[in-house]
């Protein structure tokens, strides 16, 4: 059998290299997503650098008293 | 070349000039993985675990539910993938089977077996980081449940396997339910009943009408083992073990008269279809193609669709 310029197994092999190049950029975009809404999300800590937001920490107790 | 034989020579241009490596076998394509992952299963798995998210009682950022319900797919799909590895022997008997991928030669064994691996691992960790622990280690759960408790060991050992294999197809709304409230409450074992006693009276009127496949598959469904009659009766009694759970969950925090009206009919129109099935003999059956069982099975589709989209309504409109 010789390889004709368009065979029936490129097309198969371009639709698993196509499949897995989808499957890889969804995978990117939900991680960043989720990485996204878990930083915003992140109650007692500052978005940029992951440090507690001291405007919502519970008072000391010391401070308290 | 020297030292190689011609029979090394003629089997690499082979390779080297031929479009496929293996003759006679052809190769997947994206398609067949993705049935691998038996895509209907999934959507039943998708939707049911989306109710049990959206109905419960916490707020769950919509782009986290999203995430959350297409890893419990994917580790659906993973469920999937091991049982069609595992499957493969009798796949390739049934009729309804014989074209899936690893029967048909598209995709070997092996790949199937590791695929189901890797995306049971990834679907458990993703749900973990993107839900909560107790969520992901119940999906895994569920994926081990399925693949071992119901492919491999039950499956081809007993007449009850759907029944107690059935519960791996109840869990996602559980899991759905977990992944908003990090945990396990009445709502969410009812629905889990409401799956779980619907799954026998289903597949056992497929079965009714389907009986050679599992046969020549050598599966001990209930109709091999105990024949038709004892079939029948056990799919009325099931349809009447479903009713209370059903209608119960409508009482619940997430119930309401809109459920509870689309609950009480459709309850009425299964027991009335499973009544109908034991009534008939195999004559009568024979004599008009299984008519009766095959009208049932479609409604207990539509039942189990229509109490999850009643769930949905209820809790839209607001529930009791």
């Amino acid at each position: 059998m010789t390889l004709n310029a368009e065979h029936e197994i490129h097309r198969r092999r371009r639709s698993r290299n196509v499949g897995l190049a989808l499957v890889l950029v969804s995978f990117v975009v939900l991680v960043f997503g989720l990485t996204v809404v878990k930083v915003k999300q992140g109650d007692m800590m500052e978005g940029f650098d992951h440090q507690p937001r001291v405007s919502v920490l519970p008072p000391e107790p010391e401070a308290s008293r | 070349m020297i030292g190689w034989s011609d029979q090394h020579d003629s089997q690499i241009e082979e390779t080297m000039t031929d479009t496929n490596a293996y003759p006679g076998v052809p190769e997947a394509e994206f398609g067949d993985f993705v049935a691998l992952l038996k895509p209907r299963v999934m959507s039943l798995v998708v939707f049911t675990a989306f109710v049990g998210l959206w109905v419960a009682p916490v707020e769950v950022h919509p782009f986290v539910a999203f995430c959350s319900v297409l890893f419990i797919a994917v580790g659906g799909g993973a469920s999937g993938a091991l049982n069609m590895w595992y499957d493969a022997d009798i796949d390739a008997v049934m009729r309804r089977t014989k074209g899936r991928p690893i029967p048909s030669g598209r995709i070997e064994e092996g790949t199937a077996l590791a695929l189901g691996l890797i995306l049971a691992g990834f679907a458990v960790m993703m749900l973990g980081l993107a839900a909560n622990w107790f969520a992901a280690a119940f999906l895994a759960f569920t994926i081990f449940f399925y693949a071992v408790v119901y492919t491999i060991w039950l499956k081809r050992w007993t007449p009850q396997n759907i029944v107690i294999g059935g519960a791996a197809g109840a869990f996602p709304p559980m899991i759905g339910w977990a992944c908003a409230t990090g945990g396990i409450s009445i709502e969410s074992l009812l629905m889990f009943a409401l799956i779980f006693f619907w799954t026998p009276p289903h597949f056992w009127a497929l079965a009714l009408f389907m009986k050679s496949d599992y046969h020549e598959a050598k599966v001990p469904m209930l109709t091999v083992t105990h024949g038709h009659a004892a079939t029948r009766r056990h799919i009325f009694a099931y349809t009447l073990v479903l009713a209370p759970f059903a209608i119960w969950l409508g009482l619940t925090p997430v119930g309401g008269p809109i459920y509870m009206a689309a609950s009480v009919v459709l309850n009425v129109l299964f027991i009335h279809g499973g009544w109908q099935i034991l009534r008939r003999d195999e004559k009568e059956s024979i004599a008009d193609g299984y008519a009766v069982e095959r009208r049932v099975f479609k409604l207990s589709l539509y039942y189990l669709f229509l109490h999850f989209v009643a769930l949905l309504v209820q809790n839209w409109m607001g529930t009791w």
